[in-house]
């Protein structure tokens, strides 16, 4: 019995929220169908949820500074979009170096945010906005006259859409991401710094930490994070597309905030941002499947409104519930 | 004497926009290839009221040190709205257009109820609240259409009154002069900047500064609103674009910093932002006349608004102790 209650007494409550917002979706999604329950539907939802768990593990990062990072659409589908250009202009040599370049792109992009944030003291959502809107200019360019190669190439596909003994890979790959970032917050004194910084930036470089150092590095991590989900998902879409990484922005900086990490830095666990990466997939899937009646069809002719309208309702509603700022004064 | 230094100093930013604005709108007539007609200006003070007015709408959040990144999808919900509803008879339409402005100043005072009652996080409030608002358009405009008031329309973005003023300039002239202002002599005008540049101190010398950013979101969705019927007169049409209300969103911020106006909040102001819109669409215009290829033309306005973003960071230079940079 203590142990249990040493275990729930190191995780927060926004995270047992979660958790428990994950279970009340379930079993509110199994009311309407059985199937919400399967093996097979959950381990597809949890392929899909890997997506925005990778991209969550550098946003986490970005935000326990107490940054925000909007650039994340441009850069995963820049990446996506470079890694299959890459593996068409190279041949062989490409199609093997097509992943690294993505990757590598994604951490030099995120390296540039971390440049104008901590050197030239942008405020990071302007700054990274800015970067998105000059990705998305880039990549006019690039796919505009000769377009180059856009489908995934075989490596890719098997990352976004293979699976091994039943385990998708994707998901694997989250857990390789996850362990990684739950190791360097932990046990490595760059994780330490990330949580000093976001406590207390004047506290921290004081104390000696290299405070760009920390921000460049984690909107480096970030981008490359995002880079790694746009190749995946250029695999499990068969091709990199134009607007591919947009529906992950609200997504992705939702589920690490609803996981309990403290949007102004310095707080927040990485089981959280599992379970508000969860959450935020299966509310996503309960939006797409259930059925609307005919009488509200009418009225939500594009079912994307509906979905567009509860999902930001939904999360403006469990923030409320548990994301408020202390009252503060003076 | 004081006072006009006074004012120079104020409004440093601002100033320098304006100049930077008459230098290109003088290349730009020059090498437009109709030169200065009528019609090339009204169609550059349409495309640049549009923008000019989302770009004041961005200014108060901004002056609060906060952000409104719905604010695009207010202007396109304002789009749609208008196209369903600003129709009919003058009685009708009037009633139309009312309603939309209502509608938009709702859509802002639930973003400011959020911030300041709810206590989230400007960014993360008006991301989720901006996905609402583009729901509701998608409600109204599943599909591009509608109609609208066709003499009013005309009236306000094509007819030149007395020949030669464009009338959509008279818009945003009429909005700077009859809301604008007017707002910013008032307390809760005050009460804005107070909020932005020193929240405690405020909250200690007894201003309201939860009013002031109610106040600086509301009327960000009723600007917002005017833009997006503006926008419906002009197309005669709505459309629930998304891209079309995250680029107005990212072009007002840019504006608003081309304008002086700081992003750190408490300095700068509405009319700056104004001159910043048309700066930053007489670029775009630039580009059109000197025949750059419109490949290259995304990245370029990329580019100037990272530039004009990170122009601020001039002040790093007079920083003598790093310490000074922690606030």
């Amino acid at each position: 019995m203590s142990a249990v209650l040493r275990v729930f007494g190191r995780i927060d409550r926004p995270v047992l929220l979660a958790f428990a917002c994950v279970v009340a979706l379930l079993l509110g999604g199994s009311l309407y169908t059985s199937s919400f329950l399967s093996p097979d539907y959950l381990l597809k939802q949890l392929q899909l949820g890997a997506f925005l768990g990778v991209i969550a593990s550098g946003v986490m990062l970005v935000i326990l500074l107490g940054h925000i990072d909007l650039s994340i659409p441009w850069v995963l589908t820049s990446a996506a979009m470079i890694s299959t250009a890459v593996a068409g202009w190279w041949g062989d040599a490409g199609t093997l170096l097509a992943i690294p370049v993505g990757l590598l792109w994604g951490a030099a992009i995120g390296a540039i945010n971390g440049f104008g944030v901590a050197f030239l003291r942008v405020p990071s959502m302007i700054f990274t906005l800015g970067v998105n809107a000059v990705l998305q200019g880039l990549m006019v360019i690039l796919t505009g006259g000769a377009a180059p190669q856009d489908y995934a190439t075989d490596a890719m596909r098997w990352l976004g859409s293979g699976a091994s003994l039943g385990v998708p890979h994707s998901l694997m790959v989250w857990a390789v991401v996850g362990a990684l970032i739950v190791f360097v917050l932990k046990r490595t004194g760059f994780g330490r710094s990330i949580f000093a910084f976001g406590n207390s930036e004047a506290a921290a470089y004081l104390s000696g930490v290299n405070t760009r150092a920390v921000v460049v590095g984690c909107f480096a991590i970030a981008g490359g994070c995002s880079a790694l989900a746009g190749v995946m998902l250029a695999g499990y879409g068969t091709k990199a597309a134009q607007a591919m990484g947009d529906p992950y922005l609200l997504p992705s900086i939702a589920a690490v905030v609803l996981g309990g990490t403290y949007i102004l830095g310095g707080r927040g666990s990485y089981l959280g941002t599992i379970a508000g990466v969860i959450l935020i997939t299966l509310l996503q899937s309960i939006l797409r499947i259930v059925q609307l009646p005919d009488s509200w069809r009418a009225i939500f002719e594009a079912p994307e409104s509906l979905r567009e309208i509860v999902y930001g309702a939904v999360i403006i509603g469990m923030m409320l519930l548990y994301g408020r700022q202390q009252a503060k004064r003076g | 004497m004081n006072r006009l230094r006074y004012f120079l100093a104020h409004s440093r930013g601002a100033l320098l926009a304006l100049a930077l604005f008459a230098a290109m709108f003088a290349v730009y007539v020059a090498y437009h290839p109709a030169g200065l007609t009528i019609d090339v200006v009204s169609t550059a003070a349409n495309k640049g009221v549009l923008l000019a007015l989302v770009a004041m709408a961005q200014t108060l959040p901004i002056l609060t040190a906060g952000l409104d990144l719905s604010i695009g999808m207010t202007f396109v919900l304002a789009n749609s709205l208008a196209s369903a509803v600003v129709l009919g008879s003058p009685a009708e339409t009037a009633l139309g257009v009312v309603l939309v402005l209502l509608a938009s100043l709702l859509c802002g005072a639930l973003n400011g109820l959020i911030v300041v009652f709810g206590r989230l996080q400007p960014i993360i409030t008006t991301l989720a609240t901006g996905s609402i608002y583009f729901g509701l358009a998608l409600v109204i405009r599943p599909s591009p259409g509608g109609d609208v008031n066709e003499d009013l329309a005309d009236a306000l973005t094509y007819d030149p009154v007395l020949g030669v003023v464009p009338p959509s300039l008279l818009v945003l002239l009429a909005t700077v002069v009859l809301v604008w202002l007017p707002l910013r002599r008032s307390t809760w005008g005050r009460a804005v900047y107070a909020a932005g540049s020193a929240e405690g101190a405020a909250y200690m010398s007894g201003l309201n500064v939860d009013l002031g950013k109610f106040v600086a979101y509301t009327f960000a969705g009723l600007f917002a609103g005017i833009a997006g019927l503006m926008l419906t007169f002009m197309t005669y049409a709505g459309e629930a674009n998304a891209a079309l209300g995250g680029a107005y969103t990212l072009n007002s911020i840019a504006s608003v910093v081309i304008g002086g106006t700081s992003l750190f909040g408490g300095a700068g102001g509405a009319i700056g932002s104004v001159i910043g819109a048309f700066v930053f669409r007489t670029i775009g215009d630039l580009l059109f006349v000197f025949d750059m290829d419109a490949l290259y033309q995304p990245l370029f306005i990329g580019l100037v608004l990272l530039v004009s973003v990170s122009l601020g960071s001039l002040r790093l230079l007079r920083i003598r102790n790093r310490l000074e940079l922690f606030r």
